[in-house]
């Protein structure tokens, strides 16, 4: 009888909450139990099962010339060398390795799957086995005796009884954890001022970030873009990638007459502005510069600044401006710093507006 | 733990024990093996528990299968990675093979991975496979996530196993995130800025937390080393230990499976682990590896040659992460410029908000068993399958669910999306920001209202059969279709689910309870009850009758009959 019960296992202790489940009448239908079984041609026909055991064989086989390409290509094409096309440059070569190693190898394991699914599927047994399930939770003798042992032990190591004990663990369990703190403090330094300051100091001269040349105020071209960094950031410097991150700067050149803020202007020199490149949204550097509307538009997530009015934000996520580099010429002509970013460069934190 | 050996079918005779020699020595070494372990470790008794344990088949319960064995893929290739790979972020000049970059400052990690890749033999192709698995992995996860979602195979009593498998997808994230910023291209360096930016605009932390996760500034010299230590130690394994806890009570509550004639709460039906799982299951591995390989043969992934060392200021026009970290982008491209001060501090909502909404919707999904239960109060084990149509208001809240998780993830590739469709992405960006809002709620209703249909008709079927196109019409003009009943095993699946109703607030039930039973409930479609099959098939008998006075029992057209 048991075979057919279709009913969920209810658990002999209900936790007592109303359930939404509908009973069902009579109980519901009966299950009419497993339909009968249909044989396969393997099973029946003689022939058709020495095919499906050639078959299962061939697969193997099939696996054993893929690992031979494999072991055979790996040496014949070396990334370096071997090119079936006799193209130069090593990209070629390389492909060509890619590809004869990888597929050896995919035909070597593939097989091993094919033939081993294919065995399975139409020469071992196709009827389903029945296994009864029981129920997940202990029978209660054990529950009981579980629980026993919980209270036994629980007594035996007098937890109840020793108050002082408790407290002083309680203590001593909580104050450890905050152990954890002192060697995550040597992870990396406090952030102190540093987030407030660039490389850019007064006088720098702005040059080129290619190739580091300083750069004439009269070789900035109405609406051409640059992309600098100040003179003395080089490769040999301990921080060099960290103090370009946050040195990264545009100079960007509009007709005066265009600019919709004063003191944007005031900034610069004869409408050649720089803006830090460093998006004030969470720090991808922004510079696809739109010359017919003098918008800068940051890749990552959109955020659109118009050059004209201060960089301001006129789409997408940022908030801030993107901070403005003030800019003066040296007795040579060449462009240079007025000093550092007015504020942080970058994605906005929390001290960001304190003085430091 | 149970010892009860399952029923093998009992139309099947016994076979000969053995048939040729080779046959009995092969036996014979089975034999003399087993014995040796059973003597030292009982073999036997793990054997007799677990050999001829029951799995039953069904071509959905293949994803979690695909992720294991992705994850095997990912343990060989990362494995022969490391054999190569520098973690370290120390500067060299490139002077290696590879013609366009030779002369370059780039860091250690990024000429060893350069190195991988056109010097190391099959060190392409085991990158290829590495970053391959991964996906496939990631795709697999999220797959049978939601196969086990949808057919309520989180119910009682496998909760638990649904937030180990909850953890495992939030680790797969950390897992695939850690390992493509360790190869230092511009892409990678991208993504890590990125998470600069986002730690830093947690309020009074952030700069803290960013300055003690990169050592420093941004970028500064331990990002990667600490990262490799994450990515091949920490979390692999966190993944391997989860995943042996997800195995264990896997065969502790026995597989779910679909309804079907002879399958019952109380049963299993399905087939032997050994030979016949062992051998469709360990081919399916080879199968999946053959794949990967394959793909990674013919198809090139992460090119990072072509985006070049990483540098602080160099654009790069459109920097998508791998599909699985889409949607965490996504919500940072709709929100807009909001910030504000308070008290002379700044509060980032632009950068908070995405991130409440990420957790929000993860942590939605981890807990919906829960929500779940409190909603029907159904206290019983669950191991027969719902189909989705059978739950209109759990398959909705799902699909919305990964309409959200879509529109972000679109959300995520705008500017590609406007480039392809000569889109503003100002339009786009504001048609993603409604559908937001939007898309869930209406997502939800129709796919309510799919699957009531769907009842609906299953019931018909189940209580007027199958229709064949024969209409009759009879003298007083009606026209009755001749309608072939379902045998017992068709119409078992159609009838087979539990009902469920809404409540009423009071006498234990709060009215918050209520809302949610009504919200779930309210619409349903009862099952078809036996007495009302009873009536359908008496009033059928009926017509059948009457039609077979018409026709004499001869269902073929007049036309036809003329001839
Ligand atoms: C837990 C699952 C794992 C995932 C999802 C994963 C994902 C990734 C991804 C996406 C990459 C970037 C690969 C590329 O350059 O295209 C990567 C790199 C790497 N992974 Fe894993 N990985 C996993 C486990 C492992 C394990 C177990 C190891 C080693 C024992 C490992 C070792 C490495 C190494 C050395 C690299 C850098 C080398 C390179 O980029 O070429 N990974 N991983
Ligand atoms: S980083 Fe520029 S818009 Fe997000």
């Amino acid at each position: 009888m048991s075979e057919h019960v279709n009913e969920n296992p209810e658990s002999p202790r209900s936790s007592g909450t109303v359930s939404t489940v509908a009973p069902k009448e009579g109980g519901g239908f009966p299950n009419p139990g497993l339909p009968p079984h249909v044989h396969r041609q393997a099973d029946e026909n003689p022939r058709a099962e020495k095919r499906a055991e050639r078959m299962v064989a061939g697969l193997f086989l099939l696996s054993v010339l893929g690992t031979v390409v494999f072991i055979a290509s790996y040496f014949v094409f070396t990334p370096m060398g071997t090119n079936l096309l006799g193209e130069p440059g090593t990209l070629h070569a390389v492909r060509w390795s890619n590809l004869f190693t990888g597929v050896g190898l995919a035909v070597a394991v593939f097989f091993i799957g094919a033939a081993a699914v294919h065995w399975a599927k139409t020469l071992m047994p196709d009827e389903e086995w029945v296994e009864e399930r029981h129920h997940i939770e202990g029978s209660d003798e054990t529950r009981e005796v579980a629980a026993g042992i919980i209270t036994d032990g629980l007594d035996e190591s007098g937890i109840a009884r020793r108050p002082v004990i408790v407290t002083a663990m309680i203590a001593a369990l909580t104050a450890l954890p905050i152990a954890v703190l002192a060697p995550l403090s040597t992870f990396g330094p406090l952030p102190g001022s540093k987030l407030h300051h660039t490389f850019w100091k007064k006088g720098l001269r702005i040059t080129r970030d290619t190739d580091g040349t300083p750069i004439k105020a009269s070789e900035v071209a109405m609406n051409s873009i640059f992309h600098v960094m100040p003179e003395g950031l080089t490769e040999d410097l301990e921080d060099y990638l960290e103090e370009r991150a946050k040195a990264a700067t545009v100079l960007i050149r509009i007709d005066p007459e265009l600019g919709q803020n004063q003191d944007s202007l005031d900034n610069g020199y004869q409408g050649i502005l720089a803006f830090s490149k460093i998006c004030t949204h969470v720090g991808c550097p922004v510079a696809l510069y739109e010359q017919q509307t003098h918008h800068m538009l940051c890749p990552c997530h959109q955020s659109t600044f118009d050059v004209t009015d201060g960089a301001k934000v006129i789409f997408g996520p940022a908030h801030r401006p993107l901070p403005q580099l003030p800019i003066e010429v040296d007795a040579e002509g060449y462009l240079v710093a007025g000093g550092d970013f007015p504020e942080p460069i970058g994605p906005s934190f929390w001290d960001l507006h304190k003085d430091k | 733990m149970s010892t009860t050996t399952p029923t093998r079918p009992s139309t099947e005779a016994e076979a000969p024990a053995s048939q040729g020699s080779g046959d009995g020595r092969m036996l014979r070494l089975g034999a003399v093996g087993g014995d040796w372990l059973d003597r030292r470790v009982s073999g036997a008794g793990l054997l007799r528990f677990m050999g001829r344990k029951i799995f039953p088949d069904h071509w959905s319960f293949m994803f979690g299968e695909v992720a294991l064995y992705s994850f095997v893929v990912l343990l060989i290739s990362g494995t022969y990675l490391t054999m190569f790979f520098v973690p370290s972020m120390d500067e060299v000049v490139y002077n290696g093979i590879y013609a366009p970059l030779q002369g370059a400052h780039v860091s250690k990690a990024y000429e060893s991975t350069l190195h991988i890749s056109f010097e190391v033999k099959g060190g392409l192709l085991f990158r290829q496979m590495h970053h391959w698995s991964c996906l496939v992995f990631m795709v697999a996860i999220f797959v049978h996530m939601f196969r086990v979602f949808f057919t309520g195979a989180f119910r009682k009593p496998r909760e638990l196993n649904w937030l180990v498998g909850f953890a495992l997808m939030v680790l797969g994230m950390v897992a695939g995130f850690t390992g493509y910023s360790l190869p230092d291209d511009v892409l990678s360096g991208n993504g890590l800025r990125v998470v600069d930016g986002l730690m830093k605009g947690i309020p009074i932390v952030g700069t803290y937390i960013s300055m003690l996760l990169f050592g420093g500034e941004f970028p500064g010299h331990d990002i990667i080393p600490r990262f490799f230590t994450i990515h091949i130690l920490l979390v692999p394994a966190a993944i391997l230990g989860l995943i042996a806890i997800h195995m264990v009570m896997l065969v502790l509550h026995k597989h779910t499976q679909y309804p079907g004639p002879g399958r019952t709460e109380r049963n299993v039906v399905g087939f032997p682990v050994f030979p016949v799982y062992a051998a469709k299951a360990g081919g399916f591995f080879f199968l999946v590896f053959g794949i990967i390989t394959l793909i990674s043969a013919t198809t090139a992934i992460n090119a990072i040659w072509i985006y070049g060392p990483y540098d602080p200021s160099p654009v790069s026009a459109g920097s998508q992460p791998d599909w699985y970290m889409l949607w965490t982008d996504g919500g940072l491209r709709l929100i807009p410029g909001w910030e504000f001060t308070i008290f002379g501090y700044t509060v980032s909502l632009n950068i908070l908000l995405p991130i409440v909404v990420y957790g929000g919707l993860l942590v939605f999904l981890a807990l919906y068993p829960f929500i779940e239960q409190w909603v029907t109060g159904d206290d019983r084990e669950h191991h027969l399958l719902d189909l989705p149509y059978n739950a209109p208001v759990r398959t909705g809240i799902g699909v919305a669910w990964l309409s959200e998780y879509l529109i972000l993830a679109m959300a995520a590739t705008n500017d590609l999306i406007a480039l392809k469709l000569r889109l503003s992405i100002n339009d786009l960006t504001w048609t993603f920001r409604i559908a937001f809002f939007l898309a869930p709620i209406i997502v939800f209703y129709v796919t309510k209202r799919l699957c009531i249909a769907m009842q609906r008709q299953k019931r018909d079927l189940a209580l007027h059969g199958e229709e064949t196109s024969k209409v009759v019409r009879m003298e007083d003009g009606q026209m009755l279709e001749i309608h072939e009943p379902l045998n017992e095993f068709d119409r078992w699946v159609l009838v087979q689910h539990d009902d469920y109703r809404p409540l009423k607030a009071g006498k234990g039930v709060s009215s918050l309870r209520a809302a949610a039973t009504s919200f779930f409930f309210k619409d349903r479609v009862a099952p078809v009850a036996p007495s009302e099959l009873r009536e359908a098939l008496e009033h059928a008998g009926h017509e059948r009758h009457r039609i077979d006075e018409l026709t004499g029992g001869d269902y073929t057209t007049p036309d036809a009959r003329r001839h």
